[in-house]
């Protein structure tokens, strides 16, 4: 209700610690909004402005009416809330919704046109403080104006409107510099909703602009820290969804439940372990680390050693190293005992991004609070030692999305979030950034192509699209979209052709972006077909 | 940093320290996320376990000295209850967001304070920064809800001092500010024991 939020202001500034969530909406949310009110708007004003010449005498008769009728429906209903748009549309419309019987021009399609009708009355609800009003009125008559200051709310609107403080306002007379003469604002992409002018490069290959299939994921859980979904050598795709797990086989299409936890707990992470065998790590929100035997659909054990929810995984070998909430990472021997064969302080906030290089000699990390680490393997061990190799520093954000060269042993690509949104490739064998590339959105995930020299990348707000990077130009090979919303988690299938991304819109999309050239791959196929020629030959003789 | 800190005993002079020192991280995170200028004038440094910008530019640097060093002295001597960053558009003069940085003066820890002859504090150094580090997380999120700055921009640094306080040399009294149409959103708070730290964002509604 209107009329609250100076009661609702006042009790915000008297709470000195709330959360941010009180604030206003965030960005996305305004430009939705706004995007489903333009077009109205649009059409509505064109023929305000004819009615408004119209009927100019009438209009301001009318005017006076309009805002007493105006006064009493807003404190009736509620969806009046005075806000932007609709200031907007209601200075424009000082006296639409009388006129239009008595307009000489028709207005079609009239009822579209104004979606909150009794805004319209009201030329501007900026000067009307309607909630104000609605304090003062309601306040007990007898208390004065002066008793308003001493009290604890008043002391909070005192502080809020530093006009009303009595002291000294000071200013130190050697300013600091404007930006610089035709200085642009770089930020403008994390405002802008238009396409990003790439130089989408035209390759050879052609590659489909539209997914090959869409899966349903219902209840996935729309969190960035998370991992959940990997396909397995052996080509079955495991998903967490809410608090199960579901196995989908890529070959045959079968879908069989793997797991569901109990109670309120939710599946953090899934990871299969290295070379097609059937065995899955599961993090939970409960802490622990899940091994399940997924052929016989049966729990092998649980391995504690976190504080917080294990929301990354990566195997090496025997070793299952795990990343948590708490920022430790935690290398289990799924082998031993006593599973817990290292614990590591990693990062000070929650570990997103886990992986172990392919040659399995380090492991890197990346958390919250915006480090990718890099970790060295003990001697003689598959895990990691406790002091990292190195610490980089240059991400703004969390880094989740990472992913080691498949042919280059030391290239590491990595992703930070919002505040961030570029892709980094580090050589971990010198320390050296190699290459730095702003993609415009937030990096939610990262692949590399094994058939191509290629990368892959996830991303969110504004066009939730995959983007195909050529190797190690960076520039952009192809733009894939169409997730509704951000492209939150990567994988690619065993025979590296195909890539799935699971979105927050509750989809696996297939895609099947890195096929092989089909004049490639005859080449394979004659030379297979010329020996089983020769086969026979020999057989026949 | 390590020098007031001795057995958890947090002087007047390091706990105003602390205060310039994130009001130092606070506003060159503000000037690098809200893009007032060229990113490329920033530089990364670890603070409070996290990475913060700071910029480079020799005259923004010896703007932000001069005024914190000059604030610190304030805050020693309780003369300040605010600082105000503006942010202004260049071409006419209008602010279009301000950051509040509200000081309030606690007690510490009395006990502490006898013993020692002098108000001292005694909360956790770790702690502090840890508080710092929730508050610049949010600082640096603020960029997903405030408005785009369009055009070229300036900052300033408004001192609300109290009525005794002196005017040093090249210092001036200035106007108030107001922003039109203005939405705040307080940021988490965090406290030295001696000081307390209150961060407001007010920015202009777009019509």
């Amino acid at each position: 209700m209107s009329q609250f939020n100076y009661l609702n202001d006042l009790k915000s500034l008297a709470t000195l610690d709330g959360p941010i969530t009180r604030g206003p909406l965030q960005r996305w949310v305004k430009k939705s909004n706004n995007e489903n009110h333009n077009p109205s708007m649009s059409t509505s004003f064109k023929n305000i402005s004819n009615v408004n010449i119209s009927t100019c005498n009438q209009s301001m008769q009318k005017m006076s009416i309009s805002a007493n009728q105006s006064c009493n429906n807003s404190v009736l209903s509620s969806n009046k809330t005075p806000n932007r748009n609709d200031n907007k549309k209601g200075k424009k419309t000082p006296s639409k919704n009388r006129t239009p019987g008595r307009s000489t021009t028709p207005t079609p399609n009239k009822a579209s046109k104004t979606p909150n009708k009794a805004d319209r009355f009201i030329p501007s609800r900026t000067n009307s403080n309607y909630d104000l009003c609605h304090y003062m009125m309601s306040r007990d008559d007898d208390k004065g104006e002066d008793v308003v200051a001493q009290t604890a709310a008043g002391e909070a609107i005192g502080r809020a409107l530093s006009d009303a403080e009595p002291g000294r306002l000071l200013q130190y007379t050697c300013k600091a510099p404007a930006a610089p003469e035709g200085y642009q604002n770089r930020l403008r992409v994390v405002y802008s909703q238009a396409k990003v002018p790439s130089s989408v490069k035209n390759t050879t290959r052609y590659i489909p602009q539209a997914p090959d299939r869409i899966l349903d994921a219902p209840d996935i859980l729309d969190d960035y820290y998370l991992n959940l979904v990997d396909w397995s050598a052996s080509n079955i795709l495991a998903v967490a969804l809410g608090s199960s797990v579901y196995l989908w086989n890529a070959g045959t299409g079968q879908i069989e439940q793997l797991l569901t936890l109990e109670g309120s707990e939710t599946v953090c992470s899934v990871q299969w372990v290295q070379g097609g065998g059937s065995h899955l790590a599961v993090g939970t929100s409960s802490a622990t680390v899940e091994l399940w035997d997924c052929e016989k659909i049966k729990r092998l054990r649980v391995m504690d050693g976190h504080t917080g929810r294990v929301g990354s995984l990566a195997w090496n070998m025997y070793i299952v190293s795990s990343g948590a909430r708490d920022g430790n990472i935690v290398h289990h021997d799924v082998r031993q005992r006593d599973h817990a064969v290292a614990t590591i302080t990693a990062h000070t906030q929650e570990i997103c991004g886990l992986k172990w290089s392919p040659d399995g000699r380090h492991l890197a990390s990346g958390g919250n609070d915006n480090l990718l680490n890099i970790w060295p393997i003990v001697q003689g061990h598959h895990y990691s030692q406790p002091q990292y190799l190195y610490s980089f520093n240059q991400h703004l954000a969390a880094v989740k999305g990472l992913a080691w060269c498949p042919w280059s042993s030391g290239i590491l690509a990595s992703g930070g979030g919002t505040a961030d949104r570029t892709i980094r490739i580090w050589n971990v064998n010198t320390g050296a950034n190699l290459n730095t590339v702003d993609t415009k959105s937030q990096v939610c995930s990262i692949l590399w192509s094994t058939h191509y020299k290629e990368l892959i990348s996830g991303h969110g707000y504004a066009n939730n699209q995959l983007v195909i990077w050529k190797y190690p130009l960076m520039s952009r090979v192809a733009e894939l979209t169409g997730h509704m919303a951000r492209v939150l988690h990567l994988a690619l299938s065993p025979d590296g052709t195909t890539v799935l991304s699971a979105g927050a819109d509750e989809t696996l999309r297939l895609w099947k972006c890195f096929m092989l050239d089909p004049a490639k791959k005859k080449e394979p196929t004659d030379s297979k077909a010329a020996k089983s020629l020769l086969n026979l030959n020999s057989l026949i003789r | 940093m390590s020098q007031q800190q001795t057995k958890n005993c947090i002087t007047l002079r390091g706990s105003a320290q602390i205060i310039c020192e994130y009001l130092k991280f606070a506003i060159n995170s503000v000037l690098f996320q809200r893009g007032l200028y060229p990113p490329e004038t920033f530089k990364a440094e670890q603070q409070y376990g996290i990475t913060l910008l700071l910029s480079e530019d020799p005259l923004i640097k010896s703007f932000l000295t001069n005024l914190l060093t000059q604030s610190e002295e304030w805050i020693v001597n309780k003369k300040v209850t605010k600082l105000s960053l503006i942010i202004l558009n260049v071409a006419n003069k209008e602010v279009l967001e301000c950051w509040d940085f509200n000081v309030q003066y606690e007690d510490g820890d009395i006990e502490l304070s006898k013993e020692k002859k002098e108000t001292v504090g005694s909360k956790d150094l770790k702690k502090i920064q840890q508080e710092i580090r929730d508050v610049m997380l949010q600082v640096a999120a603020t960029i997903s809800y405030l408005p785009f700055l369009d055009c070229r921009c300036s900052f300033d640094v408004l001192i609300h001092a109290k009525t005794d306080c002196d005017i040093p040399e090249k210092w001036a009294e200035a106007e108030p500010v107001a922003i039109a149409n203005a939405q705040n959103v307080q940021l988490k708070t965090f406290s030295t024991s001696l000081h307390k730290m209150e961060t407001v964002v007010s920015y202009k509604l777009s019509d």
